[in-house]
């Protein structure tokens, strides 16, 4: 990947200045053959709300793991003023000082606020003494909590309260928070944003994770931004426009738009129109008024981070999810809504979705009963009721001629393939189908370039042939490679698609961070980030 | 230092056989321990327990009496099992399904004619009672969510009782001195012996058939795809269009209706007639069966009978040896632990890997 030095990245490595209460220098994490983080330098400093900030994928995640012991760096090390130290496990992070707020909670549904609590607690701490304590934490940071209360009936504002005081009760010098006001309301991130600040000026060090750009530029006068593993810049937010964040969080290199002709659009394949979804979950996202169309010989990406309905847009398209307005969602003109995804199917749509194991495919059953899996409804594999092997056998046999998938054995489960292998034959499966409309989540995502360039070939050549094709990635090098337009998926609501000519990934970044629009003209960027929110 | 459990890439099909013998030999020699200890000599026990039941004919057709039933419930509760939905109210469904057929048996009682009907319509109507019966836990999961294992294990009791009332009130012999049973039924109502003067019936063949039956739909139907797909994957399930809701009614009614039809197969078989209990517990015996000859249907033909073949050797062990039936009950709660921990070991490797508390500050 091309990617040229951003201008205001000062060279990564220990900086000049008082020793760091945390650092991490030289931090690579592979895994296999995949490089997670790659040389990471961090120094975190008392009192200061230290921002990361990435992409998915970018390595914060790991990052923040090896910081809290729960994964070992393959190199490189991490100190506490200024001692190596060794963090195997989250009880030394936490004899160190260091407490962790998860993205995901991890409660007991049916016990009271103090009861979870108290779980994660020593024994030594009674029931009287931990009440006592919780509630001067209550007075101390506005973090009120009843501590009787089932958890089972508390908002996810309050729930993630549980999750702060469970931190504080162990007196931390550093507080890890990850994407902390992801499930929040505008509100309760209000009331969040005030007890952060009074840790910070009580001499704490919060690190603090998120691609929340308007979030950080007010929190944060640190920022380290990570991309493919490596820093690639570190800057103060507040000195930094929406703008210069998004463009360093994407990449500001803007590759040349190639390998796609513009192919010879016709009539519109695949429709949705005001698609409005409530959140099926706490951590899921409900989508509101989602337009958009794809014509054949079109392919529309669909950018944004995840976790901002790309899920929920993949079910409604597929009917895994059904929406409650028959006309929402069309395919070749017929409304489709209310139909499941195997009427979808017969329609000549296929689906692809992000989770290869066990979503796309089942891990522990062979090639040929997973091209059963989603082929049984269209293609002739059963008569009477009764499974035809044979000719399972066979279409698996030319899904991985066609798409060269590597495997040990003659029909090995699909679990024991490597991840790009499985995903070349799930992707193969579905456009030998020949399918008139494509949706796919994430093409390429953990798979080997050779394997990624083979996918979006295929996805291209398929796009020749007349399919209408939608492609929901969070990679913009992969949109821009393979896409006609792209719209961006935020917090549930999809951008206008524009042509990927005409964009810049800038201008995309900065929506996936939730501001600004996507038309490539400078703007004044303070004045997009008001506008957003 | 800790253990962690790897998972093999790969199952090893030598594997997969051995580790279910071993669990029995293994289960043998800690049972030989559990016999000494009680002052009896292991080698007399062996013998008495697996030799002895299985070198006479009258123990032979016993063992197949016993075996029957419990292969007929597994194999039906594996339906229920693979897909990750737990019937443990079979034994409910079993006594429903005996009294719904014998309900008929006692109608037609002294009737004159053409009588051939009457067998058949007993089968069908145990069958359809155990189906319906599992229906009610079935649908309650569906509409409203509640736990299914709940709500079919509560309804055995229901069952019970139901029976209990039927036989001392509407169905009791009034020709029978006030005993709580009902007449004996009509020699069309009952299954045909397969030998002149021998206690086997035609049950032992209606299970073989249905254990024949279930491997081929689990292994070569859309539906047993289904099953499989939804029991190993449910997300995979849900992409390939199946309907959980549809699957939950369609395996409960497969495992009742398996549990009525050994309950019917059961009352016009061995017993000939309607009596306060009809079961020694089948229908909970049968989860460990289906556990034991892991929710494969040929499996659990095995695993029904090597339970039976421990039942009727107890039996034997209590007799001649004075050993207590607790034994017996022992005995097979251990093989089926011993065969499930086995089983984790044919799927994952085991590696000591160092770790634990520490984390000072090393320098």
């Amino acid at each position: 990947m091309a990617t040229a030095p951003f201008p205001s990245a000062p060279p990564p490595g220990p900086r000049p200045g008082p020793t760091p209460l945390f650092g991490a220098y030289g931090i690579v994490k592979r895994f296999g053959s995949f490089t997670a983080n790659d040389g990471v330098d961090l120094e975190i400093r008392a009192g200061e709300i230290h921002a990361l900030l990435g992409e998915n994928g970018a390595g914060k995640s790991t990052l923040m793991k090896i910081l809290y012991g729960l994964l070992e760096p393959t190199e490189g090390v991490v100190t506490h003023k200024g001692d190596i130290v060794q963090l195997p496990n989250p009880e030394a992070a936490r004899r160190l000082g260091i407490g962790m707020v998860f993205q995901h909670f991890s409660l007991c549904e049916n016990l009271t606020v103090a009861e979870n609590i108290a779980l994660v607690m020593p024994k030594d701490l009674s029931g009287r003494a931990l009440a006592d304590r919780i509630a001067k934490l209550g007075i101390d940071y506005g973090l009120h909590l009843e501590p009787d209360r089932p958890v089972w009936s508390l908002s996810a504002g309050e729930r993630q309260r549980i999750e702060i005081v469970r931190c504080l009760l162990q007196d931390p010098s550093l507080v890890i928070l990850d994407e902390p006001t992801s499930v929040l309301t505008p509100g309760e991130a209000e009331v969040l944003f005030t007890m952060l600040e009074r840790l910070r000026a009580e001499g704490r060090a919060l690190l603090y994770i998120s691609h929340r750009l308007d979030e950080v530029r007010r929190l944060c006068v640190r920022a380290t931004i990570l991309r493919g593993g490596k820093v690639v810049g570190a800057c103060n937010p507040q000195e930094e426009t929406a703008r210069s964040l998004a463009a360093m969080m994407v990449g500001s290199a803007v590759r040349e738009v190639t390998g796609r002709a513009a192919g010879t659009v016709g009539a519109e394949r695949l429709r949705l129109d005001r698609l409005t979804l409530p959140a099926p979950g706490l951590h899921a996202t409900s989508l509101r008024d989602v337009t958009l169309g794809v014509s054949g010989g079109e392919i529309l990406g669909i950018a944004g981070i995840a976790g901002n309905g790309q899920a929920e847009l993949f079910a409604a398209l597929s009917g895994e999810t059904r929406a409650p307005d028959p006309d929402a969602v069309r395919i070749d003109g017929a409304a489709v809504g209310a139909l499941g995804i195997n009427a979808r199917r017969r329609l000549g749509a296929a689906f692809v979705p992000e989770e290869r194991n066990g979503h796309a495919a089942a891990p522990l059953m062979s090639l040929s009963e997973n091209a059963l899996l989603s082929r049984y409804p269209t293609a002739p594999l059963t008569r009477f009721g009764l499974l035809r092997l044979g000719a399972a056998r066979d279409l698996a046999r030319r899904v991985i001629e066609a798409f060269d998938v590597r495997k040990a054995g003659p029909d090995p489960a699909a679990g024991t393939l490597s991840g790009g292998n499985l995903q070349k034959f799930v992707v193969g499966r579905e456009i030998l189908a020949e399918p008139g409309v494509l949706v796919i989540n994430q093409p390429t995502w953990g798979v080997d370039a050779a394997a990624a360039a083979h996918i979006r070939q295929a996805v291209i050549d398929l796009s020749a042939r007349g399919a209408a094709i939608l492609v929901i990635s969070q990679d913009l090098d992969e949109l821009f490679e393979i896409a006609g337009s792209i719209a961006v998926l935020h917090d549930g609501t999809l951008s206008t698609a524009v042509p990927a000519g005409e964009t810049t990934r800038e201008a995309i970044g900065l929506l996936m961070g939730g501001s600004g629009d996507a038309s490539a003209e400078p703007r004044d960027a303070s004045k997009a980030v008001t506008h957003a929110h | 230092m800790r253990l962690d459990l790897v998972p093999r890439t790969r199952r090893s099909p030598v594997l997969d056989i051995l580790s279910p013998a071993l669990a029995f030999v293994a289960a043998v020699l800690i049972g030989g321990i559990a016999v000494a200890a009680l002052g009896v000599s292991p080698g007399d026990a062996f013998v008495t327990y697996f030799v002895t039941p299985l070198s006479e004919v009258w123990s032979l057709q016993e063992i197949a009496l016993k075996a029957a039933p419990l292969a007929l419930i597994a194999t039906g509760l594996a339906f229920c099992y693979r897909a990750n939905l737990w019937n443990i109210g079979a034994e409910g469904q079993f006594v429903v399904g005996g009294l719904a057929g014998g309900w008929v048996g006692v109608a037609t009682h002294g009737m004159g004619g053409f009588t051939l009907w009457i067998l058949p319509a007993m089968l069908i109507a145990g069958t359809l009672a155990g189906a319906a019966y599992a229906m009610i836990p079935a649908v309650l999961k569906v509409r409203l969510g509640v736990s299914e294992i709940l709500t079919s294990l509560m309804l055995v009791y229901v069952a019970q009782l139901l029976l209990d009332y039927m036989v001392r009130g509407p169905l009791r012999d009034p020709a029978g001195y006030n005993f709580p049973q009902s007449v004996g039924f009509d020699p069309a109502a009952r299954l045909p012996y397969l030998m002149e003067g021998e206690t086997l019936h035609a049950g032992v063949v209606v299970a073989f058939l249905a254990v024949v039956l279930a491997t081929v739909v689990l292994a070569r139907t859309l539906f047993g795809f289904e099953v499989r797909v939804v029991g190993a994957s449910p997300r995979a399930a849900r992409f390939a269009g199946f309907s959980d809701a549809r699957l939950t009614l369609a395996v409960f009614a497969i495992s009742g209706g398996a549990a009525g039809l050994a309950g019917i197969v059961e009352v016009a078989g061995k017993i000939g007639q309607l009596q306060p209990e009809i079961s020694p517990g089948y229908g909970f015996t049968a989860i460990i069966v289906a556990f034991l000859g892991r929710l494969s249907p040929p499996g659990i033909l095995i695993a029904a009978i090597v339970i039976a073949l421990t039942t009727i050797g107890g039996e034997g062990a209590q007799i001649d040896l004075k050993l207590p039936l607790d034994l017996t009950r022992a005995f097979q709660g251990l093989l089926l632990g011993l065969v499930l921990g086995a089983d984790v070991f044919a799927g994952y490797h085991v590696r000591l890997v160092p770790g634990g508390p520490s984390g000072r500050p090393v320098s």
